[in-house]
């Protein structure tokens, strides 16, 4: 193999309008000097993990190798919009951002975000528009599945700012609805797409 | 006070019932504010864990838990069915809990219950719902009611005629002269609730006080059951349930984990959180009995249906009970039925009201059977559903049906794209096709009561112990009082969801918004009614002659002669007026009613090739009486749809045949739809007048009901062929075709 | 699940060194949305985690002077959509739009979506990748069990979504590991095997072996595509899949690779697909012998006998797709009554 030119992601689009996200690099890992970062060694308990959620540094003692980011969120944080609804991540109720790219708390492990950026549903600002949308279209009942929406919704506007109808029923498929709220939800998305094309 | 007259406010003056508003607790949702019972972290709190019994069907010899003691962070392991002196413990389901583990975190209880060693027996299996004679020779079937009705033309068996041997021969008879006989078999599995919050509980004990967060849809009654259970009182327990993430029927009990919860927090002294696996979930927390039907029906020349003679059966699980017998046929009831029903006990779970509890599975048995026929006359299954309304069981509602068909058909512009069965324009491999349903549902309001507290300063606040199901009942209640009162629906602070508050009723079939609008327009009624007294004296106004509308109290027609909300309430003097008001379940009442009709149309595209359905359009035409918010009133109806479509093409419980165990369990495998699946959905209110004069009626069961008959209509439109039982998975899309090609 | 060591290392070797040292009982992160659920089921129980996604050089998409692509093991799935040098092959970029999740596209990696274990539920259920030697799948609900290369123990379906299309592509994998030195490149379809006991896996790799990056090669004109028959949109496992890469010249097929997914224990290399096509000029015909063609010698088990025709009709529309003709199928994610 020679020398490797890189391929050069179009990360800026992604990144507008996430709230926390500064500039994370892909190519050079930015991981803080922690117990567990830095060095090869492997470690059961992290005596004392910092973990960067929605802008504040928190300190997590004794943290079991094992520990999802979502038991911490949850458990040790009270950060509990993120929920806990399948082992495998198949029902997408815990997405989160993590340095600006959507991803499942329940199937990533604590110790592994350590040195990023973790936007949770708390994290999002007050005039985000996603939430709103949601109040104003009804794309809610029970509301346990919808924090898991609002944030896929972002990641997914984040990226496709002018999604059309078909993007969405074709992009939004990492979540479950029992309540069945699709539809709303769908009308939501579409408005705040129709919204930021007028302003 | 007793002379008060209830009433609804004529549309044209309503302010704000039958508006659109939004729930009240939407952005507490949608920004991850909302604590469920899942999100409460009570201080010290213990994480508890528990094992299912995997087997279906077996006793459990032993436990040994000093394995699952030895894991660091285990406080307490708390047996749940494990043999007593008395014996081994028969386990009849999988996921039947054995033991809990209460750890300091969720990972250790789930290790610890991994280490628990559990000796099993196994026993036989039974879970093959569909095979009825497969069923019979494993003895494994219960009768499960049945009967005859004949019309009175047909006269009388003779004095020497054995009774059924003469009505058996009357049905022969009567499917003989029919000119057009359907005989079919049809079929819709068992499902289970699958919510999304599992069931569970987050609690404490104070002293001798339980104070439980419970996920429940009966936030009244659940006290009482865990009072029963732990020998206490129920005014010693305290049940909160501010946000339930799902319910659907499933959460009506503490159940024996909740109590268990209770049992554990007492032993180690803390509080903890008991919330079930995901797969637990599934398996026993709630499941829907499954239905399969052998019927012969016989029609007229014009395709109405003279005779039905049917035989269901299905599961609810080892306690053998099937799709209740009285419910078939349903909606339609022709004049000569015959039927019967078995249960078959399987290794299952039993089941629980699910949604509109065997409307949804006696709809599809019924109404798949007369499509067929409209099939079979190559007729339009629109003209056979109409003709049909002759012989119903709620005859007083056929113009309604007839009604609400007509525009339901507009909507999913039934003539330009309708074609006879099988014989629709194909584009590749693909064909559509346009199915009909039509339902019924009670809906009658629960009891309920509301304690309104009006204070000098004009705050409003109201109590109920009802629940938000996510059916938008805050925000019902809150524009009940605001309309009544004349405010606007944030002045009024509600407060639901403790056994503390005034009872309510549990919210199941179709109860809650009947309940809550009796309680809380009669509370708002009684208080208004007192202040207007006041008011009187001041403007000079007789109290009779006064109304409240756009926070003031004015003489009704002269907007000069008013007094503003604040200052009218200056005059109950200094302690606020307090208000309680209730509703009995089944008073007369102008409030509320009960009884609707329903009609939904399904527009779906078949891939012959692959066996994929794809909803095109939906649409609910629904009757309600009074609407009370549009927009939650609408959401319901989507959600119902959705799960018809769940139910029609995707979501299904596996057993393995073999072993019984559950196969698909977790959510990577018990499909159900997700966003791309849903195509376009529409929902229309059937409300003239005559509708809406009859107060509000239950909204959450109707729609959930006959969507599920009309994707199976519609793919049996688009191919020509019947699918014939739910859900329409590839598989059996394929081999239904495969089966008709060979028969043809 | 049980708790373990967890490592993060910043350089190959040293990942390498960490998953050697293991006492065979380590499995890799990339982005857990496979192995974490395994665990959690304790289905997977590993004493020693190793988290390479930290590990800058894994974390490129890199073209190399030939024209070859090689994508690191850390690079997620939609960093290989929005790749320019993907752009050639719309094989790859149409499995990963099918997977419909933005989550699963951002949180997954290439590498461990080829990587994922198998969906067969008994294995999932804890009963062994062969669940008793094949006796719980031959007697038990195999509706989505293999039709093809089964009638060893191995009954259950490789689950890769994207390994047919890299297949069919040539695409090839790195190995590196069980030492720092060692290092092989091989044929993505040497990657997987049959096990044919308890103690094999469905893959090749060795205890301290670590998949470093897939390699596509050099785009030469082929024309390529792929096709899912699924249940319902989205991330969940398809019924059957397939993809073609093929020459095309002046309508005539002068080579192609098809390639199943989800029939039998490996991706499925068709050959006697893309040996029906070859010398003969592209139409619907030919498509459908071709998936026809390509599921010669499928045993199905007692329930799954529908996959052949599923198969079979991916092949075909795989062809028709890649030569931009009409799949003739339902508009995916149809949205109104007119889309038809
Ligand atoms: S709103 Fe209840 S699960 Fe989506």
């Amino acid at each position: 193999m020679s020398e490797p030119t890189t391929d050069q992601f179009s990360r800026r689009a992604f990144f507008k309008g996430s709230g926390a996200v500064a500039a994370a690099t892909m190519v050079s890992s930015e991981v803080a000097g922690q117990d567990v970062a830095a060095s090869p060694n492997a470690t059961r308990l992290i005596k004392g993990m910092t973990l960067k959620v929605n802008g504040k540094q928190y300190t997590i003692e004794n943290v079991e190798a094992r520990t999802t980011l979502l038991d911490v969120l949850r458990l040790r944080l009270n950060l509990t919009g993120a929920k806990p609804v399948s082992m495998d991540g198949s029902s997408g109720a815990s997405t989160v951002l993590i340095d600006g790219r959507p991803a499942m708390a329940s199937t990533t492990l604590a110790a592994s975000v350590v040195g990023k950026e973790i936007t949770t549903i708390e994290g999002l600002p007050a005039n985000d528009a996603v939430p709103h949308a949601f109040v104003a279209d009804d794309a809610q009942q029970c509301g346990f599945c919808t924090p898991g929406f609002v944030m896929a919704v972002r990641a997914f506007l984040n990226r496709h700012p002018e999604a059309t109808d078909e993007q969405l029923r074709s992009g939004l498929n990492g979540n479950i609805c029992r309540c069945g709220t699709y539809a709303n939800i769908i009308r939501a998305a579409v408005s705040i797409v129709k919204g930021e094309q007028n302003g | 006070m007793a002379d008060t007259k209830y009433s609804w406010p004529a549309s044209h003056q309503a302010q704000l019932i039958g508006k659109r508003v939004d729930r009240l607790d939407g952005l507490v949702k949608s920004t991850g504010a909302a604590k469920y019972t899942y999100d409460l972290n009570l201080d010290k709190q213990l994480i508890v864990r528990a094992l299912g019994c995997p087997f279906a069907h077996c006793r459990v010899v032993s436990v040994d838990t000093s394995e699952a003691e030895k894991v660091p962070g285990v406080v307490v392991v708390h047996l749940i069915n494990a043999p007593k002196e008395d014996g081994p413990v028969e386990i009849q389901a999988q996921g039947t809990l054995i033991a809990a583990v209460a750890a300091e975190t969720e990972a250790a209880a789930a290790e610890a219950c991994a280490k628990l060693k559990v000796a099993y027996e196994e026993l036989d299996v039974f879970v093959d719902d569909h095979d009825l004679a497969a069923a019979e020779a494993a003895k494994r079937t219960k009768a499960a009611g049945g009967g005859i009705e004949l019309d009175e033309a047909l006269g009388e068996p003779g004095d020497d005629d054995d009774e059924s041997e003469w009505e058996d021969k009357m049905i022969q008879r009567l499917l003989v002269e029919s000119k057009y006989v359907v005989e079919g078999r049809y079929g819709i599995d068992a499902i289970t609730h699958c919510c999304l919050e599992p069931h569970g509980s987050t609690l404490q004990w104070e002293g001798n006080k339980l104070k439980v967060h419970l996920s429940t849809q009966n936030v009244s009654q659940c006290d009482d059951g865990f009072a029963a259970a732990l020998g206490i009182t129920a005014d010693e327990v305290d049940v909160h349930c501010d946000y339930i993430g799902g319910g659907f029927g499933s959460k009506f009990q503490p159940n024996y984990w909740g109590i268990a919860a209770a049992e554990i927090a007492k032993k180690a002294g803390r509080p903890v959180k008991f919330m079930l696996t995901r797969e637990q979930e599934l398996q026993i927390a709630g499941n829907r009995p499954s239905g399969y039907i052998d019927v012969k029906l016989g029609a007229d020349e014009n395709g109405v249906v003279k005779v039905w003679d049917s035989h269901h059966w299905g599961t609810s699980g080892f306690n053998g009970s099937t799709v209740s017998v009285g419910t078939v046929p349903y909606v339609y009831k022709p004049k000569n039925i015959r039927r019967r029903a078995t249960g078959v006990v399987t290794n299952n779970e039993p089941s629980v009201a699910w949604r509109a509890p065997n409307h949804p599975q006696a709809c599809l048995l019924t109404q798949t059977a007369y499509d067929d026929l409209a099939a079979k006359m190559q007729a339009d299954s629109f003209d056979i559903f109409l003709r049909n309304l002759e012989n119903i069981d709620t005859p007083e509602k056929a113009s309604v049906y007839a009604e609400e068909m007509r525009i339901a058909a507009e909507l999913i512009q039934w003539r330009k794209y309708w074609h006879p069965h099988g014989k629709g324009h194909k584009r590749g491999s693909v064909v559509d096709g346009l199915g009909i349903g039509i339902h019924k549902w009670g809906g009658t309001a629960n009891t309920s009561s509301c304690l309104l507290r009006i204070h000098p300063d004009g705050g409003v606040e109201s109590y109920c112990g009802t629940q938000d199901l996510g059916t938008g009942t805050r925000t019902v209640c809150a524009m009940v009082v605001a309309e009544t009162l004349g405010l606007p629906v944030d002045a009024v602070k509600v407060n639901i969801g403790s056994s503390t508050y005034p009872f309510s009723g549990a919210s199941g079939g179709s109860t809650t918004v009947g309940a809550v609008s009796e309680s809380h327009r009669r509370a708002a009624q009684d208080a208004i009614a007192q202040i207007f007294e006041k008011v009187a004296a001041k403007l000079d106004v007789p109290a009779d002659q006064l109304e409240a509308i756009g926070g003031k109290i004015q003489a009704k027609g002269y907007g000069d002669k008013a007094m503003p909300w604040k200052q009218a309430c200056s005059l109950i003097g200094i302690r606020p007026l307090e208000v309680t008001s209730n509703y009995q379940r089944g008073t007369a009442s102008p409030l509320s009613n009960e009884g609707v009709a329903g009609v939904q149309m399904a527009h779906v595209a078949v891939d012959t090739d692959t066996g994929e359905v794809k909803i095109k359009r939906m649409v609910a035409v629904q009757d309600i009486g009074l609407i009370i918010n549009r927009k939650t009133a609408e959401s319901q109806v989507y959600g119902a749809m959705i799960m018809s479509i769940a139910a029609a093409i995707f979501e299904q419980r596996i057993n393995d045949p073999k072993t019984g165990a559950f196969l698909n369990s977790e959510l990577d495998a018990y499909r159900l739809p997700r966003l791309g699946d849903t195509g376009e959905l529409v929902v229309h209110f059937h409300e003239p007048e005559s509708e809406r004069s009859r107060g509000v009626i239950g909204l959450g069961e109707p729609p959930a009901i006959s969507g599920i008959a009309a994707i199976s209509n519609a793919v049996c439109n688009a191919t020509g062929v019947r699918v014939p039982t739910v859900p329409m998975t590839p598989k059996r899309v394929l081999d239904a075709l495969r089966a008709a090609k060979a028969n043809a | 699940m049980n708790n373990f060591e967890y490592a993060q290392p910043q350089t190959i070797p040293e990942a390498i060194e960490l998953l050697a040292t293991a006492d065979n009982n380590a499995v890799v992160l990339a982005g857990g949305t496979d192995v974490i659920g395994l665990m959690k089921r304790f289905v997977v129980n590993p004493d020693r985690v190793v988290n390479i996604a930290e590990i800058p050089e894994l974390q490129r998409i890199t073209t190399d002077d030939t024209g070859n692509t090689w994508i690191g093991a850390a690079v997620h799935l939609d960093q290989v959509l929005d790749s320019r040098s993907m752009n050639a092959f719309p094989a790859i970029k149409q499995t990963i739009q099918g997977i419909s999740s933005i989550q699963l596209q951002c949180q997954g990696t290439l590498v461990g979506e080829l990587l994922r274990r198998p969906n067969c539920w008994y294995f999932r259920n804890g009963h062994g990748l062969l669940a008793d030697s094949g006796r719980m799948v031959v007697h038990g609900d195999n509706r989505f069990h293999a039709i093809l290369g089964n009638r060893g123990a191995a009954k259950f379906v490789n689950p890769s979504r994207l390994a047919p299309a890299l297949i069919s592509l040539g695409a090839k994998v790195r190995i590196a590991g069980p030492t720092a030195d060692d290092e092989r490149i091989i044929d993505l379809e040497a990657l997987y095997r049959t096990p044919r006991s308890d103690r094999e896996m469905e893959n090749v790799l060795e205890p301290g072996q670590l998949v470093t990056h897939v390699m596509v090669p050099r785009d030469a004109g082929h024309l390529s595509a792929a096709y899912e028959v699924r249940h319902g949109e989205g991330p969940d496992a398809p019924l059957a899949a397939a993809a073609v890469s093929m020459s095309v010249v002046r309508g005539v097929v002068r080579g192609a690779k098809v390639v199943l997914g989800q029939v039998a224990p490996t991706p499925w290399i068709a050959a006697g697909a893309a040996n029906a096509m070859l010398g003969l000029p592209l139409s619907e015909e030919l498509a459908a012998r071709a998936g026809m063609e390509s599921t010669a010698g499928a045993m199905p088990l007692s329930q799954n006998e529908y996959k052949i025709q599923l198969a079979q009709v991916a092949v075909k529309r795989a062809i028709l797709r890649a030569a931009g003709l009409d799949t003739g199928d339902i508009p995916s994610c149809m949205a109104s009554a007119e889309l038809i």
